[in-house]
């Protein structure tokens, strides 16, 4: 049993939810008490889909344990293919019904209905809903592609895009920019799933040369199994970034037998990195937190080409583990792999970062904080499904990261000028930079405030400081001031120096100095 | 505006269906409880669908710590191995570790608690055994097996009610307890009219605090502030409490007949009543004038929600001159409700229960002008073309009382009156505000 005040991943069954409402012509039937429909509300308000999830409940209640559950099952199958005329059924249980143990799978082979039936298995007291997805997607692709043999003469430029669905971040606008990305390389993409396709275009999934795999947490089971069961490859490289982009375009070109290419630049992320008005990003440190591929794509985008530092990295995906675990020792930093949203905080409170990218999740953990933040990953809110066009992959997927994570920083005028001359009785704690200003909270002025959270973390140290070098440290603005307490306690600390006074704090700096 | 006497035949025979329900369970009453009880933290046993349920349901705005939680049943203990008491129990013990300040825990059973038998109640005592007094622990199920929405607050009141540690018969018994979660705008605005009225020893349930020892004993009296509370109002009858029959304090005319009829029981002069409403009901009426231009003659059809159907039904019907299409409710409580529905005009179409699918199929067809339903239905009625108004918000705004009928009628005006400045712009915004 275990306390969770708040869930990085909704049950296995939304996942199966998310690929049954990306597809056209699937339908669910879920074996559920009355509540579970509360999941339709995550597709119609937070994505703001404008039909219902194509899922029919059979919503059995508590008079009926002591009868037949499993003929409400088979009623609502029958009603659903009636109502809905599906190319295909998927049928399985919710928690609850899991409990009943009434086989939705061996019910629906009992029942005459017309359209092919997938039977779903998710253990929902085991797994999570981005398993449940990626489990579903990979029973759907085997149901309909089977183990016909592959025609003779596939085109090698023919490719197929796996991943992208319903309620993951930025897949709507991703699919556009690869779709485009991969057509002016002269690639021909042929089935895009499961968003927006049929069980039909399952089918058609071998007669492409390979397979892309956009998100490997919802693709990369159905993609090792076609290649095993088809000999069809595929590339994994995720094009986030402007490197990353590039090295994909470069792998999909060799696999597609077309000659390489020299690189031109086609983003605005490199210019503008370089511009010397990003001078002032250099070796902030950033916390990274979300699904494997986004934390993964955004350390390496942050560090490689905003000149970032990595000081946190982490997932709530065990299944992941090994690939953040590796990612983040190459920024020497522990990888944080929980889904307890309360270890995340705190160890985004440990790493005293100036920017937080993550999930909503962190989103609010780093407004309370008082720290900028950008999302990067699922699970979203209703926000991060934007009206514009906002891809986070290809080049103009790069541009929008680069204005998404750069524009909640302090702009590097304006913090010099609060170092400047802190003074200023409009520059205190409680302002943040101006364009953030309708957001910001207001907070106590200096004299008034406690410490700022960032700087309650280094409990156990135990060093006083003279009432000038507190005062001396009162001058460093809020955003640091929690970095410096802590630099030169740590300074004071390994030196033997007691109490804390002004020099200490100015030895500290140098010694610190970045 | 004179209440017309309930016609005995006036009582239709309700569409009752039995098929996919688009409702929330009971757990996601926890959403205002643990907002209005504040010495409480809600703990659900139940699966990773009961943590995601109430965090999809609360919007996710988790600024503050929420007090409540899920103890996610995980496989080793349906499998057996791991005895669920232990880990609950050290479940229990790591949250009141870190919340020293929760005087009363309360345990919720869900829906593969309740499949699997989990005894709560036996919990709970055993907790109690442990933590009390310190820490009172107390269980009811909210399960979507036996509970739609608003039921879930009727299995925490009745929970309340019969635990002797929270609801005491020694001591002097309350005179009038009003029986049903209402905001705190609301409950101070009720308690500054009760005093005006002479009225005291009235006790508000759910109170601001579980653990203020109220007191019922056979002189006790109440009176339902909401239509959904069977559970608790038999609770309170089984510890001698009389029950005062009315019709739900919304709208003027709700209102008015819902204090008086606390009057008459109480033997309050009525020229001293009239005196102490004359200026509220005046503003509400002068409130909900502005808002009666955009729903009279307007057909409304309710999808079922959280059993405020009838009374909202009564509300548009009677004082709003809306035209009623079908009015749906999961669960009409028939002597509870049956003022509300002996003043819903004749003909109109109840519905309990629900088949959803043939639900949206009658409102279709019906063509209303506005569709009272929840938020999974809403957007795709939007997308339609047809005009919406999202229900959960009766639950979650102060609706009640008479400083409130203007903003109950504005909500169901305002998807109506932004309709109207999408479809015919600028020049109608200035008829609209």
């Amino acid at each position: 049993m275990k306390l969770s005040m708040w869930t990085y991943e909704g049950p296995p069954h939304v996942g199966a939810m998310r690929i049954a409402a990306s597809m056209q012509g699937v339908h669910y039937v879920l074996h559920a008490p009355q509540g579970d429909t509360y999941a339709d509300l995550l597709f119609t308000m937070i994505e703001r889909r404008q039909s219902r999830p194509p899922v029919t409940y059979t919503t059995f209640q508590a008079r009926d344990l002591a009868g037949s559950t499993a003929d409400i099952f088979k009623k609502a199958c029958r009603d659903a293919v009636a109502r809905f005329t599906p190319e295909a059924l998927l049928v399985g249980a919710s928690c609850t019904a899991e409990l009943l143990q009434d086989d939705p799978g061996g019910l629906a082979r009992t029942l005459d209905v017309s359209v092919p039936v997938v039977p779903l298995e998710l253990p929902s007291y085991q797994k999570k809903e981005n398993w449940g997805a990626a489990e579903t997607f990979y029973r759907l692709v085997r149901a309909f592609v089977g183990r016909n043999p592959r025609p003779d003469n596939i085109p090698a430029n023919s490719c197929n895009i796996l991943g992208p669905t319903s309620l993951g971040f930025r897949c709507r606008d991703d699919v556009t920019e690869i779709v485009k990305l991969l057509t002016e390389e002269g690639l021909d993409v042929r089935v895009v799933a499961p968003m927006g396709a049929t069980p039909a275009d399952l089918v058609r999934i071998p007669e492409a040369a390979f397979n892309i795999v956009l998100y490997p947490e919802i693709a990369d089971v159905t993609a090792r199994w076609l290649k095993t069961a088809h000999d069809m490859p595929f590339i994994s490289t995720i094009p986030i970034g402007v490197q990353a982009t590039q090295s994909f375009v470069d792998e999909v070109r060799a696999m597609a037998g077309l000659p390489a290419r020299e690189g031109r630049t086609r983003d605005r992320l490199t210019w503008y990195s370089r511009s010397i008005d990003s001078n002032y990003l250099t070796n902030k440190r950033v916390f990274i937190f979300g699904d494997a591929t986004h934390a993964i794509a955004a350390a390496r985008i942050a560090s490689e080409e905003l000149g970032f530092r990595v000081c946190g990295l982490g997932t709530y995906m065990r299944e992941f583990a090994r690939d953040v675990r590796d990612a983040a020792a190459k920024y020497g930093v522990e990888a944080v792999i929980s889904d307890d949203h309360l270890e995340v905080e705190a160890a985004i409170v440990a790493a005293r970062p100036e920017l937080v990218l993550g999930t909503q999740m962190e989103r609010h953990i780093a407004k309370r904080l008082r720290v900028p933040c950008a999302v990067i990953s699922a699970p979203t809110h209703v926000q991060d499904f934007p009206a514009r066009y906002s891809p986070q992959m290809g080049f103009e997927g790069a541009n929008v990261i680069f204005d998404s994570w750069v524009h909640p920083l302090m702009m590097g005028l304006e913090e010099h000028l609060l170092q400047m001359f802190r003074d200023d009785f409009e520059f205190n704690d409680g302002a943040s930079a101006s364009h953030l200003h309708p957001q910001a909270p207001a907070i106590k002025p200096v004299e008034a405030a406690p410490a700022p959270v960032v700087a309650a973390a280094p409990i156990g140290v135990i060093a006083t400081w003279t009432l000038e070098a507190e005062r001396e440290l009162q001058k460093v603005p809020f955003f640091v001031r929690g970095k410096a307490r802590r630099n030169t306690e740590l300074f004071a600390q390994g030196n033997g120096i007691h109490p804390i006074t002004v020099e200490t704090l100015y030895d500290a700096k140098a010694h610190f100095a970045r | 505006m004179s209440v017309a006497q309930p016609v005995a035949c006036n009582e239709p025979a309700p569409i009752r269906q039995r098929g996919q329900h688009e409702v929330f369970c009971g757990l996601t009453s926890i959403i205002w409880l643990h907002r209005k009880v504040q010495d409480a933290f809600f703990l659900v046993v139940g699966s990773r669908t009961c943590a995601h349920l109430l965090q999809s349901a609360a919007g996710v705005m988790i600024f503050s710590e929420p007090r409540f939680a899920t103890a996610i049943m995980e496989e080793r203990d349906l499998a057996g191995m791991a005895d669920m008491h232990d880990e609950l129990d050290n479940v229990v013990a790591r949250l009141l570790e870190r919340r020293p300040d929760i005087r009363m825990l309360v345990l919720v059973g869900s829906c593969p608690s309740e499949v699997i038998k989990l005894d709560l109640s036996r919990a709970a005592s055993r907790l109690n055994a442990v933590h009390a007094p310190r820490h009172r622990v107390i269980a009811y199920s909210g399960s979507g097996i036996e509970t739609t929405f608003t039921q879930g607050e009727d299995n925490f009141l009745a929970a309340l009610i019969a635990d002797k540690a929270s609801t005491r018969s020694a001591g002097e018994a309350a005179k009038l307890v009003v029986l049903g979660c209402l905001a705190d705008v609301v409950e101070d605005q009720f308690s500054r009219l009760f005093a005006e009225l002479g009225l005291s020893g009235v006790s508000f349930l759910p109170g601001r605090d579980a653990i203020e020892g109220l007191v019922v004993g056979p002189e006790t009296r109440f009176i339902l502030a909401q239509p959904y509370l069977g559970a608790a109002a038999a609770a309170l009858e089984a510890r001698g409490a009389r029950r005062i029959d009315s019709i739900f304090p919304l709208g003027a005319e709700g209102t008015s007949a819902w204090l008086r009829a606390i009057c008459m029981t109480f033997g309050v002069d009525m020229a001293l009543l009239d005196a102490v409403v004359a200026q509220p009901r005046r503003r509400a009426a002068e409130a909900m004038a502005h808002y009666r231009p955009w729903l009279e003659g307007r057909r409304v059809f309710f999808f079922p929600d959280s059993q405020m159907e009838p009374s909202l039904a009564r509300f548009l019907s009677r004082e709003m001159g809306s035209e009623l299409l079908e009015v749906g409710s999961p669960y009409l409580h028939r002597e509870h409700v049956a003022g509300e529905l002996a003043l819903l005009p004749p003909g109109v179409t109840l519905s309990e229960g629900q088949d959803v699918d043939e639900q949206i199929d009658r409102c279709r067809t019906a063509n209303p002008d506005l569709i009272v339903c929840g938020l999974g239905l809403a957007n795709p009625f939007e997308a339609e073309g047809r005009v919406s108004k999202w229900s959960i918000e009766f639950s979650f705004t102060p609706i009640q009382g008479f400083e409130q009928a203007g903003d109950l009628a504005e909500l169901f005006a305002r998807p109506l009156m932004r309709n109207a400045i999408l479809t015919n712009g600028v020049e109608r915004r200035e008829a609209v505000q």
